[in-house]
């Protein structure tokens, strides 16, 4: 099965940029034709299946594979000593073990992996591969993580990093303080495909090949080659479909264990994890704890924001240093305040590793900041929306970091606009209905649903930041009328696909854009993630696209005897503005092949100091969100009835694509709001399945109401701003403020249970 | 493994003897969770869906016979709904509409889970459970039936066929409490059923202990306060007695789903709207 | 593997399908991804928590991973595949693609499946019947408003269609 796919318009119009052009893979993933990780099947393949262990800590005293070694249809069992290369891997520290050696730092680590003819092989012999453990006491509290007197669980130590930020004038003090004491619960990125990879090895061992759904090509195959001990140039990555990443798939799962499987018995490996295993096999949003104090004037205008905030890294590092600097970066929220004392802390714990999630480390801040902005409110007698409105951010505003604001910065038109949008109507009046909360469960009458009303604004960072050399490459073909783009962009669901066809379609004015394979034959398209591949990977098809654009405009200027910066594209004409020259791209492209590559950057950002200041990010987004809920208040049952947003997008390049990424991201923050937890007690994970880690139904999905701010950023390629992350962050504090409008009641922890709506504290 | 797929109940029967330890299959939502998630690997399958004897139900004026094989899709809509309300209502909290076209009575009763959505409702219902064997049928009332978590007095050689009912006059329902709003699984459930008929009220609760809770000192509480022939008094010091009496017939636990003192509260809670939904 | 059964027979979209070989344990989804080659239908959840897998057998829409496959025998099984046979989109099909209902397109032919489903038993669902249908297929990426409008273009086209 093969997905690169070429197509032409279909319905009336160009599906050039600002259209809503339809997905080039839409109509083979409705038929079940689209060929996902888990999909791809090889001659004489096995299975891979991974041993993690029980035990959220334990001293590996001995592994003993002999009964599995009898089971028939075993071909392989690894273990660490197995590895080859680079013991550890990791995307920022590299300290997390291939398969743990002498200890386990949390349940679900790898132990062994085996290959065998069939699933239910594998599922036998990892069963018969005996290890003795000796259990270790747990480490699962963030606070003994900071103390210095606790031993430390791993050589790095039990603090992933600190950091402080130290704004203005730390002393000085408002007429009006409140605090509060946030709880961010551990969400899960929840994909529903299943991590999957099929790894073929090259004869004699001497390379790979792995099929694999990720966000990051080129950052697998370095931490792969690594570890395999191999030449990246030796590891070849090609993307298969992927089922949704949302951050779960920036670190390494199953990639290198599949790998290591195949090089061991030269016969092509997958390995597929089911659902329990995903919950382990991958990192989830950082819990997290978060105090903040908040002085303001009398007007409500912000005086200081001082307090700390502390994320569970849980036990290998992961992302956690560049979460924690996002979000104590964010704690300001998209207010203008000029002091501040702030500190945060990223800890290592026995507890699940915890690393990207859509929103990272910002989600958690916003919980906390805007939890504060209603309370300094109710404090000033003032309504949420004036309190925002009073401290709404501007372009130019300088943050707490030093950084000044240069992005478009609509965050007043955003809040003004949401405010305008209608409210819902009224809520059922019929027993036992659908829509009350409660739902199928026939719960709610009429007489006892509470109606809430919430807000939540939000700024996110776009892009990587702290320095980081953030770069990405594409390559445009022209020839014959057809464009041909390669790219290492991994499509995760999001549409990049149908946006570079639209550049391409736009910039050159052909109608066929094929999309070559996405794997690591080019340069790296960097993640996706951090809502950049439309600046970054955008840029660089634009770029490329120009750059072919410019040539086809000297070839057909030579010809004409033209000066090239006359021409310019009109649909799919080549049009001379200071002539009568008309020429189809499609005939002054044939039997010519013009190659361009573009690489393209952002502008450079630097670390922070010691007190945090620094220009550590790029640009920034913004977005306003009003929730309604209605509130079973004697059984603790919610039911988000609206969310009415307007954000911050820049230039609008697929209408249809922004709104499926407000609509999911909205979801998502409506399951941490409600009911997405994974509930660890002392490293245990309880609920490793759907059937207790819920997440949002049809009939949990609000009415979304949805005004994009559209506004070019001069920042970015196309004008366009990320728009992936800032759905899910704000949403979910303009939720659990609705609920506390509804109940009266001081809620501090998301997501919400029925018990902390209805029982007494 | 091997996996049977007999057409007759008698075949069922047969394979059964033959096969002591084999599984009994109907709808799979429990069985193939178990085999998917390697936590159970049976020996022997015997697979119901294909006896049509055992998806066939009757309601008559004196006895409603649900076959164990019927799917909670069937509950839910049409004859079995007009006549048990509380069960259609039941079978519509049930899992998924995939699950529900899947699932069935026979499979509920037979994997005895606290939190089977149709349990209460043959507890409230004081449904008889009709099994066979080699040895002929044989009936046994609901609540001694269900004995545990997962425990049944279901002897190994013997099938559930069906569950009779006898019809009420009067009111039912059920409803139940999860975090979510469709799809879920029970934290707490309620079956309310006032018999006009029997002057006698029955309430059962589900998901807050071993086996389904029959409130009987509530229910024997509120037929000495009240005519149960007549539609039910609906003051409020009454009513919240009642409820109260209700949950503290509960005997819930802490868990990753909730909690044992929202499990109580949420007991109560319903027992008091279902009992109002009564008397409206 | 060395638990393995006689063959048997499935009627797959219409066709007589053997299964020669297989453990007896599996699922109807493993047989049908594993051993058939149609890869249309999901796993996500392998606990009918999700629609990923969702076929119809014998006209209702069940999780297949929750059906064991050797006991599916006699049945007629109808999987995403079946549903446009020539490889022309159905109209749900299309409606998913041209309503934005599709990102990822992992849920997609489960939601697919279940969409024909509720229209073939109800050619004019309410909103709410609508989505009380779906509330089995989980999915992550969309939050569900464009799969709505998905639904309401079919419903509105076949309507209009008939009249």
């Amino acid at each position: 099965m093969k997905n690169a796919t070429s197509t032409t318009n279909r319905s009336t119009g160009r599906n050039v940029l600002g259209t809503s052009a339809l997905r080039p893979d839409g109509v083979a993933k409705t038929q079940g034709n689209f060929a996902f990780s888990s999909d791809f099947q090889a001659e004489n393949m096995l299975w891979g299946a991974t041993l993690r262990s029980p035990h959220p800590h334990a001293r590996v005293v001995s592994i003993d594979p002999t009964e599995a070694w009898k089971i028939a249809g075993v071909e392989a069992i690894i273990f660490a000593d197995d590895v080859p290369g680079k013991a550890t891997y990791g995307l920022i520290a590299s300290d997390q073990p291939v398969f743990a050696r002498d200890v386990v730092r949390y349940m679900g680590e790898p132990v062994a992996a085996v290959a065998a003819d069939h699933p239910e092989t594998c599922r036998r012999a990892l069963a018969a591969i005996k290890v003795v453990y000796e259990q270790l006491p747990v480490l699962s509290d963030m606070d003994a993580a900071i103390d210095p007197s606790t031993p430390a669980i791993h050589p790095d130590g039990n603090v992933i990093r600190h950091q402080r930020i130290v704004s203005g004038d730390p002393n000085i003090v408002g007429d009006v303080v409140v605090e509060g004491t946030y709880e961010i619960g551990m969400q899960d990125q929840a994909f529903l495909g299943l991590e999957a990879a099929l790894a073929y090895p090259d004869p004699g061992g001497a390379g790979v090949e792995l099929v694999v759904a990720t966000q990051w090509l080129h950052e697998d195959r370095k931490q792969i080659a690594d570890c395999l001990g191999l030449s990246p140039e030796k590891v070849r990555l090609v993307l298969g479909g992927v089922g949704g990443a949302f951050g779960a798939r920036e670190d390494i799962s199953l990639q290198v264990h599949t790998c290591l499987l195949a090089l061991r018995t030269g016969r092509p490996v997958k390995v597929q994890y089911s659902r329990e295993e995903s919950f382990f096999g991958h990192v989830h949003r950082h819990p997290g704890r978060i105090h903040l104090r908040h002085h303001a004037d009398r007007s409500g205008k912000l005086v200081k924001v001082e307090g700390w905030m502390k994320l569970d890294g849980g036990a290998y590092a992961s992302t956690s240093a560049a979460v924690l600097i996002n979000g104590i970066t964010h704690l300001q929220g998209p207010y203008a305040c000029d002091n501040a004392v702030l500190d945060a802390w990223a800890t290592r714990t026995n507890n699940p590793p915890c690393g990207a999630m859509r929103g990272f480390g910002v989600v958690q801040a916003c919980f906390a900041h805007e939890g504060q902005m209603d309370r300094l409110a109710e404090a000033l007698g003032m309504s949420p929306v004036d309190i925002r409105l009073v401290n709404a951010m501007k372009t130019g505003d300088k943050l707490f970091t030093g950084q000044v604001v240069d992005s478009v910065a609509p965050v007043a038109r955003c809040i003004r606009e949401t405010a305008d949008i209608p409210l819902p109507p009224e809520p059922s009046r019929v027993t036992g209905s659908l829509e009350l909360p409660g739902g199928s469960g026939r719960t709610s009458d009429p007489g006892h649903i509470r109606r809430g009303v919430g807000w939540g604004v939000s700024i996110k960072n776009l892009m990587y930041s702290e320095g980081f050399d953030d770069s990405a490459e594409a390559k445009c073909t022209l020839a014959d009328g057809v464009a041909t783009l390669k790219f290492a962009t991994a499509e995760v669901g999001q549409g990049f696909v149908v946006l570079a066809q639209q550049i391409a379609r736009t910039v050159l004015g052909v109608d066929t854009v094929i999309l070559d394979t996405i794997d690591t034959q080019i340069g790296s398209a960097g993640s996706t993630s951090a809502s950049r591949q439309t600046w970054m990977s955008g840029g660089a098809v634009d770029g490329a696209c120009r750059l072919v654009r410019e040539r086809l405009f000297e070839h057909v200027a030579h010809l004409h005897n033209l000066d090239p910066l006359q021409l310019v594209i009109e649909g799919t004409e080549i049009v001379d503005t200071l002539g009568p020259l008309r020429v189809a791209v499609a005939d002054a492209s044939t039997g010519l092949r013009i190659e361009q590559t573009f690489l393209h950057r952002h502008r450079a950002t630097e670390e922070l100091d010691e007190n945090g200041q620094g220009n550590c990010h790029v640009a920034f987004a913004f977005v306003a969100h009003r929730a309604v809920v209605d509130v079973d208040t004697d059984l603790g049952l919610v039911k988000v009835v609206q969310i009415a947003t307007a954000q911050d997008v820049g230039q609008v390049l697929n209408p249809m694509a922004l709104l499926g990424q407000i609509e999911g991201g909205i979801a998502q923050g409506l399951g941490l709001a409600v009911m997405e937890e994974i509930v660890v007690d002392d490293g245990i994970v309880r609920n490793p399945s759907f059937t207790d880690y819920l997440l949002p139904t049809a009939l949990d999905a609000p009415d979304v109401v949805a005004i994009p701010i559209e506004e070019y950023e001069p920042l970015a390629p196309l004008g366009a701003k990320g728009v992936g992350e800032p759905p899910c962050i704000s949403v979910t504090p303009a939720i659990v403020a609705a609920i506390r409008n509804a109940t009266g009641r001081a809620i501090m922890r998301t997501p919400v249970r029925p018990q902390d709506i209805c029982l007494a504290d | 493994m091997s996996v049977h797929v007999p057409t007759s109940l008698t075949e069922a029967i047969d394979l059964l003897v033959a096969n002591p330890t084999a599984r009994l299959l109907s709808g799979g939502t429990d069985t193939m969770v178990e085999v998917n998630f390697n936590r159970s690997k049976p020996e022997s399958v015997i697979a119901l869906r294909r006896i049509a004897a055992l998806r066939e139900y009757t309601v008559d004026s004196d006895r409603i016979v649900i076959g164990a094989g019927v799917p909670y899709a069937m509950m839910e809509k049409g004859p079995l709904a007009a006549a048990l309300p509380a069960l259609a209502a039941a079978a519509r909290t049930v899992g998924s509409p995939q699950i529900r076209a899947a699932g069935t009575l026979g499979g509920n009763l037979g994997t005895c889970s606290p939190a089977g959505d149709g349990l209460p409702v043959l507890a409230a219902l004081d449904a008889t459970i009709n099994l066979r064997s080699p040895r002929g049928p044989r009936a046994v009332p609901f609540a001694e039936f269900m004995t545990g978590v997962k425990r049944n007095s279901r002897a190994v050689d013997e099938i559930i066929e069906s569950v009779s009912i006898s019809p009420t006059t009067g009111f039912q329902d059920y409803a139940k409490v999860g975090v979510r709003n469709a799809m879920v699984i029970s934290v707490a459930s309620v079956c309310f059923v006032h018999d006009t008929g029997s002057s006698s009220v029955r309430i059962a609760l589900g998901a807050v202990g071993p086996t389904i809770i029959r409130a009987r000192e509530a229910e024997q509480w509120l037929q000495s306060q009240v005519d149960a022939s007549q539609q039910l008094p609906s003051h409020d010091k009454l009513v919240a007695e009642f409820a109260q009496r209700v949950a503290a017939a509960a005997r819930p636990i802490d868990d990753h789903r909730s909690t044992a003192a929202y499990r109580r509260h949420a007991i109560e809670v319903l027992a008091r709207r279902l009992y109002l939904r009564s008397t409206q | 593997m060395t638990e393995t059964t006689a063959f048997y027979e499935l009627n797959v979209n219409g066709s007589r399908r053997e299964v020669r070989d297989s453990w007896i344990g599996e699922s109807l989804l493993y047989v049908l991804r594993e051993r058939l080659g149609l890869m249309g239908s999901k796993g996500a959840c392998e606990q009918g928590e999700c629609g990923s897998c969702t076929v119809m057998l014998d006209g209702d829409a069940v999780c297949s991973c929750l059906v064991l496959s050797a006991s599916a025998v006699g049945s007629e099984i109808l999987t995403v595949e079946g549903l446009a046979p020539n490889g022309e989109p159905s109209d749900v099909q299309r409606a998913f693609v041209d309503q934005g209902a599709v990102q990822c397109g992992f849920c997609t032919p489960g939601l697919i499946v279940a969409v024909h489903h509720l229209l073939d038993n109800n050619p004019d669902p309410t909103m709410i019947e609508v989505k009380e249908a779906l509330s089995g297929n989980i999915c992550r990426c969309t939050g569900y408003g464009r799969i709505f409008a998905a639904v309401e273009t079919v419903v509105a086209v076949r309507k209009g269609a008939r009249s």
